[in-house]
C-alpha cells in the first residue's frame, strides 16, 4: 500500500508539469496496482467463493426453463467470461461476508429502523412539545410536531427562574460546583485505586475489587437510609460535601478505569521503573496520559449521575438546592406551567447528551475492556 | 487428625506471614489505595452493614436502637400486604423488563455492529440516549395523559376505539404495562455500551476459521464465536441489568404517583422509601433494604452460572 502512495504523490509532482498524459498515467498504475492488492485481500480460500458460485449458477438454472433451450449455450459462455473478469474486478456481491443474506439483511435493516424511529420518537416529541405555545399544548385532536414553534416556554421558564426567591444563578452554581468537583475528585482517587489494583499484586487487591463490583449493583435509593445516618454522625449533613465525597468513590469508575489500565503494557511500567521513577511518577507521567479515553468516560458517568442529583434528602437550605431540583419544582406547577415543565425535560436532557455525543468514541474504547472476568 | 490440624495451622501461619511481608513490600500499593478505600468503605460497603445490624432493631433516629430480633423481617412477610404487593409488582417488572431489556441491549449492539463506521455511531446514540436523557421519561405522562388531549387517548377516541378517555396513570390495570413499557424504553444503557464496543473487538480471524470449519448462518456464528467472545460484557451487562431491574422507583413514582391507586406500582424500593423518608422507622425500612441486597446478589449469581454455560 505504501507503494502506491508513493507512487501516486512522486506522479502528482510530475503532473504539475506534463498535465493530462501523467493523470492518465495515474490512473493507470493506482488502478494496476489497487487490483494486485486486491486479489489476495479475500475472506477466504478457494472453496467458499466456488459453492456461492454454485449457489449462484443453481439460481440461474431456476429461472432459466421460462427461456427457449437456444438460447442457454451462449449464456452459459457468457457467463464464465464474466466469471474470469469477475476475478479482477469484483462484483459488491463477492465482497459480503457468508453467511449474510441480502433478504436478510434488508429486513433487519428495516427493522433497526422502525426501532431506532420508536426509540427517537418519545425525545423527539419531548423537544417539540416545549416549543409549542399552550393553546397548542392543550389541542383535539393533539398533534406531533408543533404549528408554529416559540421559543416562549424557554423564556418564561427563565423569567420563572428569576423571580424565584433564591436565584437562578445560584441553583445553577450549585449544580455546577457539585458536579464539576465531584467529578473531577472521583477522576483522581479513582484511578489512583485502580492503578495499583490493575497493576499491582499485593493482598486484599483482588477481594477489594471483587467487593466493588458487587457494589456497582447497589442504587442510591437502597443505601440511602444508612447514608443518611452516617453524614449525620459526620456532620455534613446540609453541606456540598454529603453529595460530593461520596461520588468520589462511585465503583463503576473505578471498575472501568482499572478494567482499562489492564490493557496497557505492564513493560511500559517496568521500563520507568528501572530508569529511576518512584511510583508517583509512573502513576502522573506514564499511566494517566495513556489512558485519557478511559478520563472521558469517568467524567460522562460522574457527570450523568451529579447533574441529575436533586439532592432532595442531604441538603435542606434552599439556596444550596441543584438546578435540577428547582426545575423539578416549577415541573409540579400544575397546568399553567405545562409549557415550562417540557422546557424542564429539554434543558435537564441536552446536557448529558451533548457530553456523550462529543466522547462518544472515547467512550466506545474504554467500554471495550469493560468486560467482567469470573 | 491432630497432625492433619497441626500441618494446617503451620500452614495457615506461612501464609499470613507471607502475606505480611507482601504487604510490607507493596505499602506504596496501599497509600494509592487508601484515600479511594477508605472513602468507598464509609459510603458505600459501611451503609450495607449498618443497614443489615439496624434491620434486626427497632429504630426511628429519635430514640435509641432496641434491639428486636427478627421480628421487621416476621412482620414484613406476615403483616405487612403492601410490602407482598411490592414485591409482585418488583418481581414482575424484573422479571420482564430485566431480560428483555438485556437481550434487547446485546441484539441491538449485534445488529448495528456491521453497519459502517458513521451509521453505527448515529445509533448508538439514538439509541443510548434514552437512558441518558435526565428525567425525559415524564414525557409519556404527557403522552399517555388521562384526559383526552393526551395523544393516545386522543388516538383511540379519533378512530372510535373507545369513548371515554382511559385513566392511563389512575387505573391499576394499567399503570404498570407502562411503567414497564417506560423502563424497557430507558433499559438500553451501560451494558449497551459495552456491548457494541466488546462487539467491536472481537477477533475478525476467528469468523473466518469458522467458515472454513462450516458454520452456516448468522445464528450458528452467534452462538459459536461471538457469544463466547462476549462472555465477561455479558457478565457487566447482567450486573447492569439487575441494578435497573430491581432498583426500579423514580420511574414508577414519577409516572403513578406516590402512592399510587390501591398501590399497584409500588415497588420495593418505593416502599423503603415510604418506611425509611415519610415514616421515619429507619429498622423497617432497613430490613427491606437487606431483603433486596440478598435479591440482588442471589440474582447476579444465578445469571453468573447460567453465562457460564453460553456457547457450549
Amino acid at each position: 500500500m505504501s507503494n502506491t502512495t508513493n507512487n501516486t504523490t512522486e506522479n502528482k509532482n510530475l503532473e504539475l508539469e506534463n498535465g493530462e498524459v501523467m493523470n492518465e498515467e495515474i490512473r493507470e498504475t493506482t488502478e494496476a496496482a489497487v487490483d494486485e492488492l486486491y486479489v489476495p485481500d479475500d475472506y477466504f480460500s478457494e472453496e467458499a467463493p466456488a459453492a456461492e458460485e454454485e449457489t449462484a449458477a443453481v439460481a440461474e438454472e431456476a429461472a432459466a426453463p421460462l427461456e427457449p433451450l437456444i438460447q442457454k449455450k451462449p449464456d452459459k459462455k457468457k457467463k464464465k467470461d464474466e466469471d474470469d473478469d469477475m476475478s479482477y474486478h469484483k462484483p459488491i456481491i463477492k465482497r459480503r461476508k457468508p453467511n449474510r443474506s441480502i433478504a436478510g439483511d434488508i429486513f433487519l435493516y428495516i427493522f433497526l429502523i422502525l426501532v431506532a424511529m420508536l426509540m427517537f420518537f418519545p425525545i423527539v416529541y419531548a423537544v417539540e412539545s416545549a416549543l409549542k405555545p399552550l393553546d397548542e399544548l392543550y389541542k383535539f385532536p393533539p398533534k406531533i410536531f408543533a404549528q408554529n414553534p416559540t421559543l416562549d416556554n424557554f423564556s418564561d421558564l427563565f423569567v420563572t427562574l428569576s423571580k424565584s426567591w433564591v436565584s437562578f444563578g445560584r441553583y445553577l452554581f450549585n449544580t455546577v460546583f457539585i458536579t464539576f468537583a465531584g467529578t473531577a475528585g472521583h477522576l483522581f482517587l479513582a484511578s489512583m485505586a485502580a492503578f495499583v489494583l490493575a497493576k499491582y499484586e499485593f493482598p486484599g487487591g483482588k477481594t477489594f475489587f471483587k467487593i466493588v463490583t458487587v457494589a456497582m449493583m447497589f442504587t442510591g435509593y437502597v443505601t440511602g437510609i444508612p447514608n443518611y445516618i452516617i453524614m449525620s454522625k459526620l456532620g455534613m449533613i446540609d453541606t456540598y460535601w454529603s453529595i460530593i465525597i461520596p461520588a468520589f468513590a462511585s465503583p463503576m469508575g473505578l471498575f472501568l478505569m482499572k478494567q482499562f489500565m489492564e490493557g496497557l503494557p505492564t513493560s511500559l511500567i517496568e521500563a520507568a521503573k528501572i530508569d529511576g521513577a518512584t511510583e508517583w511518577c509512573v502513576f502522573s507521567k506514564i499511566v494517566m496520559p495513556n489512558v485519557k479515553p478511559a478520563w472521558l468516560t469517568l467524567i460522562i458517568f460522574s457527570v450523568q449521575a451529579l447533574w441529575n442529583n436533586r439532592a432532595s434528602t442531604l441538603i435542606y437550605s434552599e439556596e444550596m438546592k441543584t438546578l435540577p431540583y428547582a426545575m423539578q419544582q416549577i415541573q409540579a406547577g400544575g397546568i399553567a406551567r405545562t409549557g415550562e415543565a417540557a422546557a424542564v425535560l429539554v434543558v435537564l436532557m441536552v446536557v448529558p447528551i451533548a457530553i456523550f455525543i462529543f466522547s462518544e468514541s472515547q467512550i466506545l474504547e474504554t467500554m471495550a475492556s469493560s468486560g467482567l472476568k469470573d | 487428625m491432630s497432625q492433619f490440624l497441626n500441618d494446617y495451622i503451620k500452614v495457615k501461619k506461612h501464609n499470613f506471614r507471607v502475606g505480611v511481608k507482601k504487604a510490607r513490600i507493596s505499602k506504596n500499593c496501599y497509600l494509592f489505595l487508601a484515600p479511594y478505600a477508605i472513602i468507598f468503605t464509609m459510603f458505600f460497603v459501611m451503609p450495607v452493614v449498618i443497614s443489615i445490624f439496624f434491620s434486626f432493631t427497632y429504630y426511628n433516629i429519635l430514640e435509641a436502637p432496641r434491639f428486636i430480633g427478627v421480628q421487621n423481617y416476621i412482620s414484613l412477610f406476615l403483616e405487612d400486604d403492601i410490602f407482598l404487593i411490592s414485591i409482585k409488582n418488583t418481581f414482575m417488572i424484573a422479571i420482564l423488563t430485566g431480560p428483555l431489556g438485556y437481550i434487547g441491549s446485546f441484539l441491538f449492539a449485534w445488529l448495528i455492529n456491521e453497519l459502517p463506521r458513521w451509521v453505527r455511531s448515529v445509533a448508538v446514540v439514538i439509541f443510548y440516549a434514552p437512558s441518558i436523557a435526565g428525567n425525559c421519561y415524564v414525557i409519556f405522562s404527557v403522552f399517555f395523559r388521562g384526559d383526552s388531549y393526551g395523544p393516545v387517548n386522543a388516538f383511540l377516541m379519533n378512530w372510535g376505539f373507545i369513548d371515554t378517555p382511559i385513566l392511563f396513570f389512575t387505573n391499576p390495570a394499567w399503570m404498570l404495562p407502562i411503567c414497564m413499557i417506560v423502563i424497557l424504553w430507558m433499559s438500553l444503557g451501560a451494558g449497551f455500551l459495552s456491548f457494541v464496543a466488546g462487539l467491536q473487538g472481537v477477533d475478525k480471524s476467528q469468523y473466518e476459521a469458522g467458515y472454513m470449519d462450516g458454520i452456516k448462518n448468522r445464528w450458528q456464528e452467534l452462538w459459536y464465536i461471538t457469544l463466547p467472545n462476549m462472555k465477561p460484557m455479558l457478565m457487566f451487562g447482567a450486573v447492569m441489568s439487575i441494578t435497573q431491574a430491581f432498583g426500579v422507583c423514580d420511574v414508577t413514582m414519577a409516572l403513578c404517583g406516590y402512592p399510587s391507586t390501591d398501590y399497584a406500582a409500588r415497588t420495593i424500593v418505593t416502599h423503603l422509601f415510604d418506611y425509611g423518608f415519610s415514616r421515619f422507622e429507619m429498622g423497617y425500612a432497613c430490613s427491606i433494604a437487606t431483603i433486596l441486597f440478598l435479591i440482588m446478589i442471589l440474582c447476579n449469581k444465578a445469571i453468573q452460572s447460567f453465562l457460564s454455560r453460553v456457547g457450549t
